[in-house]
């Protein structure tokens, strides 16, 4: 093909990464016989100052029209190109990339063979960059609110640092009090600080924040628009409760007469009433109607929470209400479950009286929980022995195989609160003790000397079959020491088991909703494992806290912080940048069928009556091209990923060498 | 037959960006190996694939094709895999029309976080192509394709 366009190619060695694998010179010398090429150079890192310069310097000496670069993946390093291009003075979109490092010298070993691939993919790229066209990016300005999903500690931190900046937050909560699973927590390792007494203060200041609209017991149920302008559509459930009229005076819920109601928030060791405040430092302090067990719900007769509300803010007629907040970024703040031990029966888990989840243990210790904190059997007497369980769950094949983190950590947590409380003996088994964070490997020396047993073995289960005398009315734990290489029957009276942390049940449905991916272990995906751990691919989405992985409180709360800080980015910019790859209709062509209004996922198309031709809003769109492959008369055509530009792709690699 | 080459069939992959092209990706990150058979064109969304590029694919000399997008209702486009799965079924009955062993054309669906995934994926669709042995479309059958550009 004769052309007048004049092409730079650029092949990185990525150091050795891609010239270990690639014969570069060949692929450079290669790179001269394509048709248009004028300058074909290698260079150790492309993408460093000096190798941008050769760029720039070649564009300027050498009249180049059109460049290409073949190295990392256009995902890593695009931008950076396109930039330098841009710098040089040409259009940012007369460049095209060829990725010959994650998709052609990492996975390949045979030289020969990987040189091969670069040079179709080399042919591939040098033959559409000839069809690229110059664009525009449009800009468009950046909504200057935040919206943040989840109010655990992640999402007030995120929420408050957002709020302090003086930028407006609606910060989403499904239940009825903010707080997560933090607020459920007596102390928190490796310090033992009193969880209430760090995290009620920032839930107050959160609900006083003239710059936060918090709102509870509400859920996203879609999110549209794009970077900077997305509108977020929440559904606020009524909860009978006018929260303007109520002062949580209390009143409502003494009186209500439906007391044994299993309460969510103490794990179900004490009863709420139907009208009800998660616990007392409950973030906002306005009771909610569980309309499942209220008497007047379901017998049409009591009302009693309301005959006694001065303030007559009991609303029995209250509907949800869906609320359209447009917002600049959205941060998924939606947290973690914990594993249901129920899934691991050989733990006797609901069968045995003292066999504990770790929520269970929490509350129990807590002194604000069901036992106002003492550590005590079923029967009311205090354990004289007792064993953590240790990677219940957590890396295991059959369950999450990924590591908890935070298991470890809150055993040796629960093994302290245990030899403070009654001093029993305590017996952890354990695969490996992961005490990886700042002070915890010395918490794990002090629970030592503090005259814990620690047993190397994952115990196998728990049973009340008794081998011998001792073991008689106990539960026995049956593990195998690996350090002394027999298997151990241990008879205590109480069990907690350390379960593992695992996406929550709804993340399949939020991704959805938000539009990002999750990983293999279904924790939301994160745009770059190194470099985007908050951020996702989608420009103002981004990540904080448990959604995206096990953490501890202070990785949760340095996420909060970084999603805060990335938001705030784009919105203190003022304006975002969007790739112009979206559709357009040739009018001449169109033969007005309207398959693409049919096939557009955006409602991006529109027909005009009088031309009788079909219209893209280009607002709209947003660049997935279906409408192209759908048209049949070729009228319709995606910028940067026309045809022509794809069909010269599909050629270059398929052309003899 | 020993001293005969191994036929290394040529085939053209389509992966969306946001799904299979980030898991390719995530393999060559991961370093897991795999054939080097699969030359891979990145496009917005496995909905972008224009049956008449498969086509193309093989007028140009492809053995075969690989389309990879999002998982069912992971699509970026909230709908892109779906048309991409409704092309590719009429897609089959037509080459079939052609003389085209319908094998020779694989959509499946590669997320972002499935590197071993995409290997294993591509390992077992060019041994299936190998199986299948050269298609030689073009030349077979010379087709000019008013779309081909060298």
């Amino acid at each position: 093909m004769s052309t007048n366009e004049r092409i730079g190619v650029y092949i990185c060695h990525c150091g050795s990464n891609i010239a270990q694998t690639v014969d570069c010179g060949a692929l450079t010398e290669y790179a001269k016989t394509l048709p248009g090429v004028v300058v074909a150079k290698e260079y150790k890192y492309m993408c460093s100052d000096p190798g941008q310069d050769l760029i720039k310097k070649d564009v300027a000496e050498n009249k180049l029209t059109r460049v290409v670069v073949s190295s990392c993946s256009p995902l890593m390093h695009e931008e950076t190109f396109r930039t330098a291009v841009e710098d040089a003075g040409l259009n940012r979109f007369l460049f095209q990339m060829s990725n010959i490092r994650e998709q052609v010298s990492w996975v390949h070993k045979d030289k020969v063979k990987a040189t091969e691939k670069a040079k179709k993919l080399l042919r591939a790229a040098a033959n559409r960059v000839l069809h690229q066209r110059p664009l525009e990016r449009r800009e468009v300005p950046v909504m200057p609110e935040v919206v943040v999903v989840g109010g655990g500690i992640a999402g007030i931190e995120a929420a408050l640092r957002l709020a302090d900046a003086g930028k407006k937050v609606h910060l989403v909560e499904k239940e009825p009090t903010i707080g997560g699973h933090m607020a459920r927590f007596d102390k928190t390792f490796p310090t033992l600080d009193c969880a209430a007494c760090i995290l009620t203060p920032k839930m107050v200041s959160v609900g006083q924040h003239p710059n936060i609209n918090l709102m509870v017991c509400s859920e996203v149920e879609e999110v549209s628009g794009y970077t900077g302008n997305f509108k977020v559509k929440v559904r606020k459930k009524a909860t009978c409760v006018d929260n303007e009229k109520c002062v949580g005076c209390g009143v409502c819920w003494e009186k209500c007469p439906a007391k044994k109601i299993s309460s969510e928030f103490e794990e179900g060791l004490a009863n709420r009433t139907a009208i009800y405040i998660p616990f007392p430092q409950a973030v906002p302090k306005r009771p909610v109607i569980d309309r499942d067990n209220c008497i007047y719900f379901k017998t049409g007769k009591c009302k009693v929470c309301e005959k006694f509300c001065d303030r007559k803010a009991i609303d029995f007629e209250q509907k949800d209400e869906v609320v359209e907040l447009t917002v600049g970024a959205v941060i998924a703040a939606t947290g973690f479950e914990t594993l249901d031990p129920r899934e691991l029966p050989r733990y006797g888990y609901g069968r045995f009286d003292n066999v504990l989840s770790p929520l269970e243990f929490e509350r129990m210790t807590n002194a604000s929980g069901p036992t106002a904190g003492k550590v005590l059997l079923k029967d009311g007497t205090a354990p004289k022995s007792v064993a953590i369980l240790h990677c219940i769950g957590s890396r295991d094949e059959k369950h999450l195989k990924h590591c908890s983190r935070v298991c470890c950590m809150y055993s040796l947590k629960f093994a302290h609160l245990v030899e403070e409380k009654t001093h029993a003996e305590i017996t952890n088994f354990y695969i490996d003790i992961r005490a990886f964070g700042k002070g915890y490997e010395e918490f794990y020396h002090r629970l030592l000397k503090e005259g814990v047993t620690f047993v190397r073995g994952k115990a196998a289960e728990v049973t009340d079959v008794v081998e011998a005398p001792e073991e008689q009315g106990k539960l026995v734990v049956v593990a195998e020491d690996t350090l002394l290489g027999k298997v151990r029957r241990v008879p205590v009276d109480m069990v907690v088991l350390s379960t593992g942390l695992r996406a929550r049940s709804d993340a399949g449905h939020m991704a959805h909703v938000l539009g990002i991916s999750r990983s293999a272990d279904g924790f939301f995906l994160e745009r770059h494992p190194k470099l985007g751990p908050v951020d996702t691919p989608t420009e103002g989405i981004y990540l904080a806290g448990a959604c995206q992985g096990p953490k501890d409180i202070p990785d949760s709360v340095a996420q909060g912080a970084a999603a805060a800080a990335c938001a705030l980015s784009l919105i203190v910019r003022g304006r975002v940048v969007l790739e112009p790859v979206t559709a357009e209709i040739d009018e001449k062509k169109c033969a007005g069928c309207k398959l693409c209004i049919a096939n557009c996922p955006y409602s991006a198309i529109e027909y005009d009556e009088g031309k009788k031709v079909s219209v893209v809003i280009e607002a709209l769109c947003k660049g997935c091209g279906t409408c192209v492959a759908t048209c049949p008369s070729g009228a319709a055509r995606q910028k940067n990923f026309e045809d022509a530009q794809i069909s010269s792709e599909i050629v270059g690699i398929l052309a003899s060498m | 037959m020993e001293n005969q080459e191994r036929f290394e069939p040529r085939i053209v992959g389509f992966l969306c960006r946001w799904c299979t092209y980030t898991g390719a990706d995530l393999a060559g990150t991961s370093r897991i190996q795999y054939q080097p058979n699969v030359a891979a064109i990145r496009v917005m969304c496995s909905g972008r694939v224009d049956p008449s590029f498969v086509l193309q694919s093989f007028a140009e000399g492809a053995d075969g094709v690989f389309i990879g997008g999002c998982h069912p209702g992971d699509c970026h486009y909230s709908e892109g895999n779906y048309k991409a799965v409704r092309r590719y079924r009429l897609l089959l009955k037509m080459l079939a029309q052609f003389g085209i062993d319908e094998r020779r054309v694989r959509l499946e669906w590669v997320s972002a976080s499935e590197g071993e995934r995409y290997a294993e994926v591509i390992n077992e669709f060019t041994d299936s192509i190998r199986t299948l042995g050269p298609l030689e479309w073009n030349k077979e059958q010379p087709v000019v394709s008013e779309r081909s550009i060298a």
